[in-house]
């Protein structure tokens, strides 16, 4: 009964999305304030009723009701509670109704966070939102119903992937749903300016916090992804260049290019139409990710549901909602104009390389995710590409990028001057050549590139903090002064310092990757290896059960410098059910390096193979990634979004546009 | 020509979304391999059951399917009925290579499930998955008689790529 009340709801839900897609459009075009006010009001009532959907179907999956389909596809009884939860969104169905859930909740937050609005513009926003709601609830009701009954209904489920069974990989979707569903806020808000057809300052603060919000959901969810694959997937790699890690990659690059340019809108009202595309380009390629996964047009270790009925669907809304919202800026965007000029050699034209390097660093990853599938369907040779292809071009262009954040966050508006900004840097070069002698000694003349990363990295951190350091005057006592500037910054510098010393981080932990070393041995019990100085011995083997499954526990003995340092527990799980295994590696880290050891399958012999890897610096990567986040969030809580929101000035139109269009 | 920069990004899309939908047909299954029209990677693998080891050169002068599968895979049984029928109804000798399996999975999978496979080889440590660049089970090679990778299919077999694309492409290897 409460699938069936699930399943109307969302039946209900795709009725309200019609009439929040049009109703308030039609209003705004008339100047019938009801029917603009209509558009909230089904905002909320649109996520109610999806929230109903999602919780009858987690409902059904906590009670394990074997009389649905999806349920028995993807569940057992014998499953944890927590997998059961979260074995709501592990599937296909699942997974798209967390996207509208999020979607939804997306649309009532901008109708609840609103007042500010003028009206017009928000009923324009939420409709277009309510349009999107109305294409992807067709979607789940026609192809991918998560709420079918199974006739007659089975004693027990087929179980789970036992490799989603992981806390890390529960909590990633919403994450990143949230990353790719936020920026349908922007993309919206991008779409009314367009019809209204007009873009301004005020604008691109009201769309500033939910490109933020999401950025930050979309960081952590990538993260995470990330993490998880370093850890279970044991052999300690952490990014792949998988299709669907590039997926979800692109929306990132093109989303911190536009919290990037709509700085630039917001202070100078230049970039207009520039911003407006990236919005609409963020959106976009979060849809392009979900129909990648989801179509079978890219085959992928991580796609669970390939099925080309829906892939034609997908297809369908891409093309309405993409060749659409591109259609509507072809039309209007020349005439959005553009405002105040600025030098080459300034705060806004370090924005714009600093877009310019983005944009290209997303359509070269967009390239190495779909040229050897497009080469194909014209007929071409066969090739596949990877780490190759992805160091030789994405990283060239994200070297000049790291090297402008720095001197690019200090030039000031209109004119800046570099070559003072390079003089007031002496402190950030001075440490960013000191690391790299410093690596080069500890690693003894390690990879050059790496080595430089380092120095790269160090750079960034240097550059941050001196920009810091400046706007609080550190060095001027007294330090009650210093304190007081430092508590009277806005949130949004100290942001951008948390974010970039953040990204500084993740440099860093990446570079130092190409310092790692690994051993990798069959062992009996009792007989040991070595890799990085440590000394690993393999105490022995114990078999145990799990909740549902069985493990192989490894007890193995760390040892340096002839002095137990750790025991280590690296498992490996079998899963009777679905009679697959997994591994659970052991890593002890000290935030500086981790020893990451995982164990293979035992040979005839008794003895197990034991891969031990040491990482310099690794865990920086998501430590990074995580202060990254922060410095997302900690520029929303400026009080400027809260305080003194902006209104409308009137407006004075520029003739021509000015900056960057070319796409 | 200020105008026709703004088309641009909508030329774009509508490149792209032609290519995608001409993707979606029925040549989604196939993932690019580096070894088409190649000779195929040398293997020699202990043989499931008693005989002669499982190597390419025994598979000169003949059209054979090469099925990359393991008993821990579960698309692999749902492929299992469809290669029952090629090895049944359409008399295709098909050799399978259990990958990274242990022999008695992989052997209790053919007692429950039957047996499709002329010959099955074990590649316990996916060396030979490996060097055929298996992307993940199930997998499978069509190889000519001169010993060269003529087609690759990734994932589970299905109706229509069997109707479609299998058959045909055996027939024609076949002709002398």
């Amino acid at each position: 009964m409460i699938v069936e009340c699930g399943h109307f709801a969302l039946i209900l839900a795709l009725f309200v999305a019609l009439a929040q897609s049009t109703v308030p459009l039609a209003g705004a075009a008339r100047g019938n304030a009801g029917w603009m006010e209509l558009a909230r009001s089904s905002a909320l009532l649109q996520f109610l009723l999806i929230a109903l959907a999602f919780g009858a179907l987690m409902e059904a999956y906590a009670v394990s009701d074997f009389s649905v389909i999806n349920v028995v596809e993807n569940s057992h009884s014998d499953k944890p509670l927590l997998y059961k939860v979260t074995g709501v969104w592990s599937n296909h169905e699942g997974s798209m109704l967390l996207w509208v859930f999020m979607l939804s909740l997306c649309g009532a937050a901008v109708g609840a966070f609103s007042n500010h609005l003028p009206p017009a513009l928000r009923a324009r926003v939420l409709a277009v939102q309510g349009m999107i709601g109305v294409g992807f609830l067709l979607f789940i009701l026609l192809t991918s119903n998560p709420f079918l009954r199974a006739s007659p209904a089975p004693s027990d489920g087929q179980g789970m992937n036992p490799v989603l069974q992981d806390p890390g990989l529960a909590f990633h979707p919403p994450f990143l749903y949230l990353g790719y569903v936020g920026f349908s806020v922007a993309f919206s808000f991008a779409v009314a300016a367009l019809i209204e057809g007009r873009v301004d300052p005020a604008w691109a603060r009201w769309v500033r916090p939910w490109s933020l919000a999401s950025w930050c959901a979309l960081t952590i969810g990538i993260a995470m992804g990330s993490w998880w694959s370093y850890y279970t997937l044991g052999w300690g790699g952490w990014w792949f260049w998988d299709p669907v890690e590039n997926a979800s990659l692109m929306p990132w690059i093109v989303g911190t290019a536009l919290i990037h340019s709509s700085i630039v809108v917001e202070k100078r009202d230049t970039l207009k139409s520039w911003t407006v595309l990236l919005a609409i380009v963020t959106f976009s390629l979060s849809l392009v990710g979900t129909f990648l996964v989801r179509s079978g047009v890219l085959t992928s270790v991580h796609a669970f549901a390939t099925d080309p009925a829906r892939g034609a669907f997908i297809l369908l809304l891409l093309v309405v909602a993409i060749g659409g919202s591109l259609t509507l800026y072809a039309m209007r965007a020349p005439a959005l104009g553009g405002g105040g000029l600025f030098a080459p050699l300034s705060r806004e034209g370090a924005l714009v390389l600093n877009n310019l390097l983005l944009a290209c660093g997303a359509a070269t990853v967009f390239v190495g995710t779909l040229y050897p599938l497009f080469l194909d369907a014209v007929g071409g040779p066969k090739i596949s590409v990877g780490f190759p292809f992805f160091d030789q071009t994405f990283v060239p262009l994200m070297v000049p990028l790291l090297l402008a954040v720095g001197p690019g966050s200090m030039l000031a508006w209109k004119r800046g001057d570099l070559l003072g900004v390079l003089q007031r840097l002496w402190a950030a070069f001075g440490f960013a050549i000191a690391v790299v002698l410093g690596a080069f000694y500890v690693t003894h003349g390690g990879p050059v590139l790496a080595v430089l990363g380092l120095g790269l990295a160090a750079w960034i951190f240097g550059a941050a903090a001196t920009e810091l350091a400046e706007r609080l005057r550190l060095f001027r006592p007294p330090l009650a002064g210093v304190l007081r500037r430092a508590a009277n910054l806005p949130r949004a510098s100290w942001g951008m310092t948390f974010a970039h010393m953040g990204l500084a981080i993740t440099v860093a932990g990446v570079s130092a990757s190409a310092f790692e070393s690994e051993t990798i041995n069959v062992l009996q019990p009792g007989e040991s290896l070595t890799v990085a100085g440590y000394t690993l011995r393999l105490q022995g083997v114990e078999r145990h059960r799990g909740p549902n499954y069985l493990y192989d526990e490894a007890t193995i003995a760390v040892d340096r410098d002839g002095r137990q340092v750790a025991l280590m527990h690296p498992e490996r799980r079998t899963f009777p059910l679905q009679r697959q295994s997994t591994t659970e590696v052991a890593i002890r880290t000290n935030l500086l390096a981790d020893l990451y050891v995982a164990t293979g399958d035992p040979d005839a012999g008794g003895g197990w193979t034991i891969r031990a890897y040491y990482k310099p610096l690794v865990p920086w990567i998501w430590i990074g990634a995580v202060i990254m986040a922060l410095g997302g969030i900690t520029s929303l809580s400026d009080r400027r979004w809260r305080v003194g929101l902006p209104s409308r000035k009137a407006k004075s139109r520029a003739a021509a546009p000015v900056g960057p269009v070319a796409g | 020509m200020r105008r026709l920069l703004y088309l641009l990004p909508l030329v774009l899309f509508v490149v792209l979304a032609g290519y995608f939908s001409l993707s979606l047909g029925e040549g989604s299954r196939e993932l690019p391999s580096a070894l088409i029209d190649k000779p195929a990677p040398d293997f020699v693998l202990p043989p499931l059951r008693t005989g002669d080891a499982v190597s390419l050169a025994g598979l000169r002068g003949q059209v054979t399917v090469v099925n990359f599968f393991a008993s821990w895979c579960v698309p692999c049984r749902l492929e299992h009925p469809m290669l029952m029928r090629l090895a049944n109804q359409d008399r295709i000798s098909i050799v399978g290579i259990a990958y990274k399996d242990r022999p008695q999975d992989a052997q209790k999978l053919l007692d429950d499930a039957g047996d499709p496979y002329s010959r099955v080889g074990l590649d316990e440590s996916g060396r030979t998955g490996i060097d055929f660049g298996v992307y993940g089970v199930p997998e499978t090679y069509v190889i000519d008689k001169e010993g060269r990778i003529r087609r690759r299919f990734v994932g589970p077999l299905t109706p229509d790529a069997v109707a479609k694309e299998l058959l045909p492409l055996l027939r024609r290897l076949r002709q002398p």
